[in-house]
C-alpha cells in the first residue's frame, strides 16, 4: 500500500556490459543537454523586464490618506499588536488645534517605524487595521547599504498629498475583504 | 633565409595571440553554453551578447590582491603557474595550422617547427603540464591543495599511459611521428575511419590530461575548495585558469590533427583554387574543427557529473587502458593481413 503510485523498486543489479560502457548513457545525456540549448529560457532581464506581480501582492507598506489628504493612521497600536516579527513601532501625539487638515483622528503616530529587515510581508498589520490606513503594496523594498536603512519612518512610508500620486489599494479592499474585516470575531475593526 | 626568420616569427605572434584569443573567448563561450544548457542566457551584460565579459574578467583578475600566503615556498609558489601556462602555449609550436603558402617564390609552411618528432614533443610537453600543478599545489602549504596536486599527478600518470598507447596505433598505421605527414596521409579519408575507438580513448583521456570534468577531481570544488589552486590569487590563479582553456584549444587542435584531417577539406583540390587560397580554406577548416571540438569538451562538461575518485583509476586502468591495448593489438593484426 503506497500513498501515491510513484514508487519505483531500486535494484541494485549488476550492469549489463553496453551499461557499463557508459556511452550510449553519456550520448543520452548529451542529446538531453543539447535540446535543453535550444529551450526558451527562464531568464528574466531584469532591468530591461520585471516580473509580473500579483495585483494582491504583499509588498511594503503603505500609509493611506484619506479624501481630504488627512492621514488615517490614529495610533492606536493594533497593527504593532498584531506584527509576528514585531517590527512595527510608534509614538502616539495629540493632535493640536490647527492640525485638523492633516490627522483625520484626535490622536495620531508622531513616529511609526517599519522595520522592513525584520517584516515577514504577512499582512496582519493590514486587517488588523481599524481605520484602512495600513496597507501593503505591489512596490518592493529598496536595497540599501547598511541596516539603519531600512527601517522606514513615515517619510517613507506615509503617501503623497497629491491625488495623483496616491497609491492604489483597491485590490487589497476587495468587498470579501471589507466583509471579511466586519466578521464578528474580527470585531475591533468597526 | 631572412624571409624564413621574418615568417616564423610573425606566424609564432600570431599563433601565441590565437590561442590567447580563443582562450580568452572560450570562457565566454564557456559560460554562455553552460548558460544555455541550463536555460539561462549566460553573462551578456558587457557589451552586446557579453563580448566584453573577458576583458572585464581579465581586468579583475589583474587587479585583484596579489596573496601569498606566508607559509608557503615562494619560489616554488611563483613557479607553479607560471610553468603551466609555459607548458600550454609550447605544445602549439608543432601543430601544423595549414599546408604550404607561398610568398615571393618562397614555399613555407605553417608549422612553427616541423620536426620528425612532433607527436613525442606533445607527449613531452603535456606531461610537464602536471608538475605545474603539482608544484603549485605542493607550495601552497595547504591540506587542500596538496590533495589536489596528488590527485591531478596520479590522474595524468594514468591517463597518459591509455593516452599514449592509443595514439600508438595511429603512429603504427602512418609509420611516422610527425604531424605533418600524419596529416597529409589522410588527405583521401580521415584516421577516424580507421581508429574510431582510438579516438574514443584519446578523447577521454585528453578531457583527464586538461582536467576537464568528469575528470576535474584536481579542482573539485565541492570537496577540495578549488583544489591546486585553493591559495592562489588575482593573475597567478588566472594563469591557471587561463592555461586550462589553452590546453583544451591545443588538444583539440592536436585531436583534429590526428583524427580528423588535420587542415584537409574534402573536395578543396577538386575546385581548382590556387595553393595559398587552398591553404587559407584549409586552415579556416581546421579552425572550424577545433571549434566544434571545444565545444564539444564543453558540451561533455555541463552533461557529465565528476567522477569519484575510484571509479576515475577504475576507468583509466581496467576499462582504457586495456581497450587501447586492444586496439593496438587489432591494428597490428588488420595491419599484418591487409
Amino acid at each position: 500500500m503506497s500513498l501515491t503510485n510513484r514508487t519505483k523498486v531500486v535494484s541494485n543489479k549488476r550492469m549489463s556490459f553496453l551499461e557499463r560502457l557508459y556511452l550510449p548513457a553519456i550520448f543520452k545525456g548529451m542529446v538531453i543537454t543539447m535540446k535543453h540549448v535550444f529551450m526558451k529560457k527562464v531568464t528574466i532581464k531584469y532591468p530591461e523586464k520585471t516580473r509580473e506581480f500579483s495585483e494582491i501582492y504583499r509588498g511594503r507598506h503603505v500609509l493611506k490618506r484619506d479624501d481630504e489628504g488627512r492621514e488615517r493612521c490614529t495610533a492606536c497600536g493594533l497593527c504593532a499588536l498584531a506584527c509576528p516579527a514585531e517590527a512595527i513601532t510608534m509614538v502616539a501625539a495629540e493632535r493640536q488645534p490647527g492640525e485638523e487638515n492633516l490627522y483625520r483622528e484626535e490622536k495620531y503616530a508622531k513616529v511609526y517605524e517599519i522595520n522592513m529587515l525584520r517584516c515577514i510581508y504577512c499582512g496582519l498589520c493590514e486587517s488588523a487595521c481599524p481605520k484602512e490606513a495600513i496597507f501593503l503594496t505591489k512596490n518592493i523594498v529598496d536595497s540599501e547599504y547598511g541596516r539603519a536603512q531600512f527601517i522606514y519612518g513615515k517619510d517613507k512610508l506615509v503617501e503623497p498629498v497629491e491625488k495623483d500620486k496616491r497609491i492604489d489599494v483597491s485590490k487589497r479592499q476587495t468587498p470579501e475583504v471589507l466583509a471579511f474585516k466586519k466578521l464578528p470575531n474580527e470585531r475591533h475593526n468597526i | 633565409m631572412i624571409v624564413f626568420l621574418i615568417f616564423k616569427t610573425v606566424l609564432i605572434a600570431i599563433i601565441l595571440g590565437l590561442s590567447l584569443l580563443i582562450a580568452m573567448y572560450a570562457t565566454l563561450v564557456e559560460r554562455k553554453f553552460a548558460g544555455f544548457i541550463q536555460d539561462r542566457y549566460g553573462p551578456d551584460r558587457a557589451g552586446i551578447w557579453g563580448i566584453l565579459q573577458p576583458v572585464c574578467d581579465g581586468a579583475k583578475l589583474f587587479f585583484k590582491e596579489e596573496y601569498m600566503p606566508n607559509t608557503a615556498d615562494k619560489a616554488l609558489y611563483i613557479l607553479g603557474p607560471s610553468l603551466t601556462m609555459l607548458v600550454a602555449l609550447l605544445t602549439s609550436a608543432v601543430i601544423p595550422w595549414g599546408g604550404n603558402i607561398a610568398i615571393g617564390g618562397n614555399n613555407f609552411s605553417l608549422q612553427v617547427a616541423s620536426s620528425s618528432i612532433d607527436i613525442l614533443y606533445i607527449f613531452a610537453i603535456t606531461s610537464m603540464g602536471v608538475y605545474g600543478i603539482m608544484i603549485g599545489g605542493w607550495a601552497s602549504n595547504n591540506k587542500f591543495a596538496l590533495l589536489g596536486a596528488v590527485r591531478a599527478s596520479s590522474q595524468m600518470i594514468s591517463y597518459e599511459l591509455a593516452m599514449g598507447l592509443s595514439i600508438a596505433s595511429v603512429i603504427m598505421m602512418s609509420g611516422t611521428l610527425s604531424l605533418s605527414e600524419i596529416v597529409h596521409q589522410q588527405e583521401s579519408m580521415w584516421n577516424i575511419a580507421y581508429q574510431p575507438l582510438a579516438f574514443i580513448i584519446f578523447f577521454t583521456c585528453a578531457l583527464a590530461e586538461t582536467n576537464r570534468a568528469p575528470f576535474d577531481l584536481p579542482e573539485c570544488e565541492g570537496e577540495l575548495v578549488g583544489g591546486y589552486h585553493t591559495e592562489y590569487s588575482s593573475m597567478k590563479l588566472g594563469f591557471y585558469l587561463f592555461s586550462e582553456y589553452i590546453n583544451m584549444f591545443i588538444s583539440s587542435a592536436v585531436i583534429s590533427t590526428l583524427f580528423f584531417g588535420g587542415y584537409h577539406m574534402p573536395f578543396i583540390n577538386d575546385l581548382g583554387l590556387s595553393q595559398n587560397v587552398v591553404t587559407l580554406l584549409g586552415t579556416a577548416f581546421l579552425f572550424v574543427k577545433i571549434f566544434f571540438f571545444i565545444l564539444l569538451f564543453m558540451w561533455v562538461r555541463w552533461t557529465l557529473p565528476r567522477f569519484r575518485y575510484d571509479q576515475l583509476m577504475k576507468l583509466g586502468w581496467t576499462m582504457l587502458l586495456p581497450l587501447a591495448l586492444l586496439n593496438l593489438v587489432i591494428t597490428g593484426i588488420v595491419m599484418l593481413l591487409v
